[in-house]
């Protein structure tokens, strides 16, 4: 049997994710290996979006894509700025590039053709009510009391990073 | 019916799993240590996520949403001890932080 375009896609963005993983722990500058992490992660919200958890994919795009590779960035160039060369367009920047840009265009697809086809594959929550409703009531019947917990370790993390990174000796 | 078997997608999980520890293994760079952690754990979550779909179930998807949770909590807690570190010792590296061997 002939794969069909999701199988493709599937592939397509698996292969991204493990070769943007390879870069991560492969390349010399850690700018480099930030950006493998984040075509990593494009690459595996893509893959939540094929297996319809359509709201884990917005919620890693924001979080993992958005905030921690934020501080990603934030720490390399605090802390590993010196006897680093300068960073020059490499061939291998603009390939992950190119691998991020291929990842959003499918996840971009994959979103247009769930839409297209009704999603009849049926996946949990995905027929009629949507992925983010059906996930948005299980966290806040079901899972109502892990969420609050979650939130207070947000809190108590939040609290410990501050206290951590404060410079205590020039107070 | 999934386009892909779902085996195909544990695969994946495990490859990016392995690199992960690899370079935890590997890289003396904090930084890079704690990239490597963060790829383990999507590995984890993607595991998560292809049986909330191949059950048909949503406790997955919701544990999923908590797992990037505590992930984005502990990058947070990482990267201070790293800035910490950094101050403490000028250096990221986890082989000039010996100060319990000695």
């Amino acid at each position: 049997m002939t794969p069909g375009p999701e199988a493709i896609l599937f592939y397509v963005l698996s292969a991204v994710a493990v070769g943007a993983g390879v870069q991560v722990i492969a390349s010399r500058n850690p700018i480099h290996s930030a950006i493998g992490l984040v075509t990593s992660f494009l690459a595996i919200a893509g893959l939540y979006v094929l297996l319809h958890a359509e709201f884990v994919a917005a919620v890693q795009v924001l979080v993992y894509a958005g905030g921690i590779m934020v501080l990603f960035l934030f720490v390399i160039m605090l802390v590993n700025l010196r006897d680093r060369p300068p960073l020059r367009p490499r061939l291998r920047g603009a390939f992950a590039a190119a691998a991020g840009l291929l990842a959003i265009g499918s996840m971009l697809v994959a979103a247009g053709r769930g839409r297209l086809l009704g999603t009849a594959a049926g996946g949990p929550g995905t027929a009629a009510t949507g992925n983010l409703e059906a996930v948005g009531t299980a966290l806040f019947t079901e899972a109502l009391l892990p969420f609050e917990i979650a939130s207070v370790l947000l809190l108590v993390a939040m609290v410990g990073a501050i206290v951590l990174a404060r410079d205590l000796g020039r107070e | 019916m999934m386009p892909v078997p779902p085996q195909n997608v544990v695969i994946v999980s495990l490859l990016l799993f392995g690199i992960g520890v690899l370079g935890v293994l590997t890289r003396r760079n904090a930084i890079i240590i704690l990239m490597s952690i963060e790829l383990m754990m999507n590995a984890a979550n993607l595991n998560l996520v292809a049986f909330s779909r191949q059950h048909a179930h949503l406790t997955g998807q919701v544990f999923g949403v908590f797992t990037i949770t505590v992930a984005a909590g502990e990058v947070a807690v990482g990267l201070a001890i790293v800035l910490a570190l950094y101050r403490q010792f000028n250096s990221i590296h986890v082989d000039d932080v010996r100060l319990m061997k000695e």
